[in-house]
């Protein structure tokens, strides 16, 4: 590859983490609101996760914050060998949680029936059982 | 900021918001399918956007890492058998965490190595960067023992040495110490390998003292770690997305371990330092009176085929005999005769969070016949026979009874208040965490010794034989 190619995207990706992505005192502020926000809103959302739910919430959880994907992404497409390697090691990674996460966690939800939508067990349920 | 970076910014504020629909979702067995597709929908749209990030100027090496990480977590979505969730959910806390980690390397190379200019890896930044990595690496190699231990590949009785926990404790301090030391100065980069590496050093020696039964705490811990290093390396590269997915796992996995806490009657310290289930249990086993009274295939046939109420207790062992399939079909042919069945589930009934649940659900229990330990436990009194698979611990009267022992004040499914109980197990030996089990000693209870899915099989002729 050209090295203009690769120097220009390099003069942008300094905007950026001069624009943007240094941490000032002011952004990690911010950030720490979101943290804490998100932490409470957390609390309310997952006590309210039947233990019988349990395990897919795990899953779940696991593969959401598979998120971590969208930083491994930039790091393997920015054009440095050791950081690509490492950031291709990291999507693999995350991929795997993602992928494999939301799939498990689909197949368990599948399992979870109530008792009314089993046809054959319907009719073993009709000897004055609740 | 052009159109592109407001559309990727855009993509993850959905994301953010479907997560949480999600997971708010999870509160039903109904609404938690459709709850997950927006999660999914979320997770694509992110990712999406970021391809479209400007900062991205090669895609071989993305395209690699998606392909490889699909096909390997597809795979083992499809063939991971459900008694393994456990294993498969500590690989990926692993995986998750190893992520992390290596995020948080690579943009610390980036810095030390002129790639990224120095001067903007600030104190703050290193702070951020080093928890990500610190936090991560020692999940990674902690859920690695936990895989290890639940997969059988290392033994499940807790690993203790004399002065283990003042070891652990001198290297965790000193990790921290060296975190600390990158925080003022952070273009040290032998303080930050060396941190590396005894955090992965110090995950490894983290795990290895806890027992096998104490695997439900762990996991949701590791779960918790997992998400809060996510959550870091929000963080490190400003994201918002990140930090509330990384956020919402992280606590996620803190409630379920103060669940399981709780259903042990125990703190998280005594979990992780106490090394539950090795010598010390001993000293509470004190002599029991009588002998256990074994009872025929026959005799418990005719019991369950005459009893009004039979309540099913699985515990571990119903999983590594996966025994699964054929309680419910004991269960089936029992109420087809008119018997009323119900499945007592304790919180810590297996090796993670909702094990039994998930289990039964294979098996096709429909929901509403698992009962919680509140609910089920007023029931026991009324309930003919209570059939405890594979379950010990979690029915140990001494918990109720005796204050002296280790496990007291721990809340139980009382099955010894059934009129009769039917304890299915493998040998006359002792639970997972040693201790002596009162319940096999009293006159309600009968023991039927032998592999659990191999009785429940024979027990499935005979009651039809009544």
């Amino acid at each position: 590859m050209p090295s203009v190619v690769s120097r220009s995207p390099n003069q942008l990706n300094r905007k950026t983490v001069q624009g943007k992505n240094i941490m000032t005192s002011g952004s990690l502020i911010a950030a720490l609101y979101v943290f804490v926000l998100a932490a409470f809103l957390g609390y309310q959302v997952i006590s309210r996760v039947p233990p019988l739910l349990h395990t897919p919430l795990m899953s779940a959880t696991n593969a959401i914050s598979g998120i971590s994907l969208v930083g491994s992404i930039v790091i393997a497409g920015e054009h440095h060998t050791v950081a690509s390697i490492l950031g291709f090691i990291a999507v693999a990674c995350a991929t795997t949680n993602v992928v494999g996460g939301f799939m498990i966690t689909d197949r368990m939800l599948r399992m979870f029936r109530k008792k009314e939508t089993v046809l054959d067990r319907s009719k073993a349920s009709g000897n004055g059982k609740v | 900021m052009d159109y592109t970076q407001y559309f990727i910014e855009f993509t993850y504020l959905a994301a953010s918001i479907l997560f949480i629909l999600g997971l708010k979702g999870l509160s039903h067995p109904e609404t938690a399918k459709r709850g997950m597709h927006l999660a999914e929908f979320g997770m694509l749209m992110a990712i999406i956007g970021t391809l479209l990030s400007r900062e991205i100027v090669s895609y071989e090496w993305i395209v690699a890492g998606l392909v490889i990480g699909g096909a390997l977590g597809g795979a083992m979505a499809y063939w991971v058998p459900m008694t393994a969730m456990p294993q498969r959910t500590a690989l990926s806390h692993a995986f998750g965490a190893f992520a992390a980690a290596l995020v948080g390397i690579a943009e610390y190379y980036n810095y030390t190595h002129n790639i990224k200019p120095v001067g903007d890896l600030t104190h703050l930044k290193m702070g951020a960067m080093g928890f990500e990595v610190m936090l991560g690496a020692l999940t990674t190699t902690g859920s690695l023992m936990a895989f290890a231990k639940l997969q059988g590949m290392v033994r499940g009785t807790p690993l203790t040495y004399r002065g283990q926990n003042i070891f652990n404790m001198a290297l965790l301090a000193t990790t921290v110490g060296l975190f600390v030391y990158l925080i003022f100065v952070p273009t040290a980069g032998v303080a930050f390998y060396v941190m590396l590496a005894l955090a992965f050093l110090f995950g490894i020696l983290l795990v290895l003292p806890i027992g096998a039964a104490d695997m439900p705490v762990v996991m949701s811990l590791l779960n918790s770690y997992a998400g809060l290093a996510a959550a870091a390396t929000g963080f490190v590269l400003s994201n918002n997305v990140l930090i509330i997915a990384g956020t919402l796992d992280g606590f996620s996995g803190f409630i379920l371990s103060i669940l399981m806490c709780r259903a042990m009657n125990r703190s998280m310290t005594n979990v992780l330092f106490g090394a539950f289930g090795s010598a010390a249990a001993q000293a509470a086993s004190d002599g029991q009176e009588g002998a256990m009274r074994e009872v025929s295939l026959e005799d418990v046939a005719v019991q369950l085929a005459y009893a009004n109420q039979v309540i099913f207790v699985p515990g571990y062992g119903m999983a590594t005999a996966q025994a699964q399939h054929i309680v419910r079909e004991l269960a089936d042919i029992l109420e087809k005769r008119g018997v009323s069945v119900k499945y007592a589930i304790h919180p810590v009934a297996g090796r993670m969070p909702g094990h039994m649940n998930v289990l039964l659900a294979e098996a096709n229990v429909p929901y509403s016949s698992l009962y919680e330990l509140e609910q089920i436990n007023p029931d026991f009194p009324s309930t003919d026979v209570a059939v405890v698979i594979g379950a010990n611990d979690v029915v140990n009267p001494d918990a109720r009874d005796n204050p002296k022992s280790p496990i007291a004040g721990m809340p139980i499914l009382e099955v010894d208040r059934a009129r009769s109980v039917v304890v299915l197990k493998r040998g006359k030996g002792k639970g997972f965490s040693g201790l002596e089990n009162p319940l096999f000693y009293k006159p309600v209870t009968g023991m039927l010794y032998g592999d659990a899915k191999d009785s429940l099989t024979k027990l499935v002729q005979a009651v039809q034989h009544v």
